[in-house]
């Protein structure tokens, strides 16, 4: 199975760079099979790499929630009213399927952030600890026997 | 701050949808719906000058690229030209200049390609009163009629972005370009790569750019005054007028064609242009100090880029805006919605040039960094997809950022979308029922200057559109939010 692990966020934005974050610690132990890409903000042509692979897992900081960490299937959209600056995970997957005919499983993994302060390249202390917790569970799904086929996983 | 005078309500659309970044239209009404006055509010944070001070100088091309998610490119390069000067070095070697033009092509086509088919595309094919469900990209790619249209959009856009990352080595915060030259030769697999793709690169741009010529000529009737207003237009171009996006000197022309100034190098920008501020907005809006800031104002861009250049060197895009340049009957053109016939002719010159570049063997081999005499102080002028960009840096004695000055594009357009909308608002608004459609068209008039407002936060839950409507005593009316 091919996993893409697709984040983003601006570093530069205090807790906005809990998906690059994540995205770099994740690249250190990612197991065979699951590619890491990381980006200030989604792209149009992202639906182009998220067609080539089974399984997406986006990675976004969440500016709300109670939990340290979301996790959510993610189902394409076919009508979206959005700026490039903000195309969404929902409308890639919509544009992965309309462009090149591949409707891609997907779920997001939205880490709470509380701080998004410009000029502030450090995550808050609860931005971090969130973050650990986050890369724990993605970690264990993406090494298990059916990778967040994630029939299984849950709501943490 | 914006005020309600008696007698007039307001309407806000924020942010405006489709362009890159945040922004706020605030439209005033009388009680008779007549527009009054009509403002786009830049929510635009200036503390980028002072946060890189005291920054080691060699740091910037890298630092000034989180000034952006969307053309970090313009400002790396941008920022390099400056600390060109700062090292010394008034030539690049041509590996050096060769790998940054390649850069910046590839940045311009993938910006021009994503701006026309996923922000401008949907207006054009559907119309300005289509229904906005489908008038975005996904309904572009939904209707059979276009989806191959928004299938090349997205591989025109991700074969520009392989440029980039080719070139600057990665994806976000590239690290190619380094004052004095360049850090690294192209990969010959990826050189390879591009020359198997980019026929199909120059075939697509010829295509777009018939089709948004097409477009404009089926439909000029309707769009000659469509947020139109005559103005100067500056850009740089090279010492004998020819078109360039990476280096030459500021050329300003006024609505005649005159020369307002010319071959004035990056050094001198601040003998031709001064910056006011103005109370309700946190945005700059530079003018041409001769002319004082209530005249001064000026366009930047694609369409100012077409006005002031006298040829550009590539055939295709030469013979395209040859033919562009007929629509202002011998003088510069001043349509608004042309800015989107010049961008796909830079679109196609863009393509010209990386077709042009791939061939060359500076790519693969060269010395890639030339060396100079300190100075204290460099400016770097570029042109940006959306226009000219000036970086200005003092450097102290110990390598630290002392001032750092930038004028970004946006920033020079400032005053013409303000003119722009303001003229939109009264063809339009005044005493009709206020539609979705209607509102469009303001954002329609800013999205033909392809601004980028700001580089906002993007996490999950953050990016409504809110339009809201308030009566003559600032009242809220009506909301709308997407």
């Amino acid at each position: 199975m091919r996993i893409l692990v697709l984040a983003w966020g601006n570093p530069a934005r205090q807790d906005d760079g809990l998906g690059p974050a994540l995205a770099a610690a994740l690249e250190e132990r990612a197991p065979a099979g699951v590619t890491i890409s990381c980006d200030y903000q989604l792209q149009m042509e992202d639906a182009v790499v998220i067609s080539q692979h089974d399984l997406v897992v986006f990675v976004d900081a969440s500016t709300q929630g109670d939990h340290p960490f979301e996790f959510q299937p993610v189902q394409p959209v076919q009508q979206a009213s959005f700026s490039s600056h903000s195309v969404s995970a929902a409308a890639l997957l919509g544009l992965s399927e309309r462009c090149f005919e591949r409707r891609v499983p997907a779920w997001l993994l939205a880490i709470r952030g509380y701080r998004f302060e410009p000029f502030i390249e450090d995550l808050t202390p609860q931005a971090q600890d969130n973050l650990h917790a986050a890369l724990a569970f993605l970690d264990q799904q993406l090494r298990g026997d059916a990778p967040l086929a994630l029939a299984g996983a849950e709501r943490p | 701050m914006t005020t309600t005078q008696p007698g007039q309500r307001r309407i806000v659309i924020e942010p405006v949808t489709r362009v890159e970044g945040h922004g706020k239209v605030t439209i005033m009404l009388d009680e008779h719906d007549q527009v009054t006055q009509a403002r786009l509010h830049i929510v635009e944070f200036r503390g980028f000058e002072r946060y890189v001070q005291g920054r080691p100088y060699w740091e910037m091309p890298v630092l000034v690229q989180r000034l952006c998610g969307i053309c970090p490119v313009s400002h790396h390069l941008a920022a390099a030209k400056a600390l060109d000067m700062v090292v010394g070095v008034d030539e690049l070697t041509p590996t050096g200049e060769k790998m940054r033009r390649l850069m910046h092509y590839g940045q311009t086509f993938q910006s021009h390609a994503l701006h026309f088919f996923h922000l401008v595309s949907p207006d054009l094919l559907f119309g300005f009163d289509a229904d906005p469900a489908i008038r975005n990209v996904i309904g572009v790619a939904t209707d059979p009629r276009f989806q191959e249209l928004a299938v090349r959009g997205v591989l025109m856009r991700k074969y520009g972005q392989e440029v980039i990352e080719a070139t600057s080595g990665k994806k976000i915060h590239g690290t190619g370009a380094i004052p004095g030259g360049i850090n690294r030769h192209l990969d010959p697999e990826r050189k390879a790569h591009f020359l198997a793709g980019i026929e199909q690169m120059v075939d697509w741009s010829i295509q777009t750019l018939d089709l948004c010529k097409g477009y404009t000529r089926d439909h000029l009737a309707e769009l000659a005054g469509f947020g139109t207003v005559p103005m100067a237009s500056m850009s740089i171009v090279r010492e004998d007028g020819c078109f360039d996006l990476y280096d030459g000197n500021l050329r300003c022309v006024d609505v005649d064609g005159d020369i307002i100034f010319d071959g004035i190098k990056p050094e001198q920008y601040h003998e031709v242009i001064a910056e006011e501020v103005k109370p309700w907005s946190y945005m700059k809006f530079p003018f041409i100090k001769a002319l004082g800031p209530e005249k001064g104002w000026y366009r930047v861009g694609p369409l100012a880029r077409m006005n002031t250049c006298s040829y550009i060197d590539t055939p295709l895009a030469e013979a395209a805006r040859a033919e562009f340049m007929e629509l202002g009957g011998g003088k510069p053109v001043q349509v608004c919605m042309a800015y989107h016939w010049a961008r796909m002719i830079e679109l196609l010159h863009a393509a010209e040039k990386m077709r042009e570049l791939l061939q060359d063997p500076d790519l693969l081999a060269g010395e890639r960094v030339a060396t100079g005499t300190r100075r204290g102080e460099g400016m770097g002028i570029i042109e940006a997809p959306r226009g000219t960009l000036i970086h200005h840096y003092k450097v102290a004695d110990d390598d630290t950022v002392a001032m750092a000055n930038l004028i970004v594009s946006t920033t020079h357009n400032n005053e013409p979308m303000n003119r722009s909308v303001t003229k939109v608002a009264v063809d339009e608004l005044s005493g009709r029922e206020i539609t979705e459609g209607l509102l469009n068209r303001v954002e329609i008039a800013i999205r033909a200057y392809d601004p980028c407002l700001s580089c906002a936060t993007h996490a999950v839950g953050r990016m409504p559109l809110e339009i809201c409507l308030y009566d003559a005593s600032g009242a809220l009316l009506d909301r709308k939010a997407t």
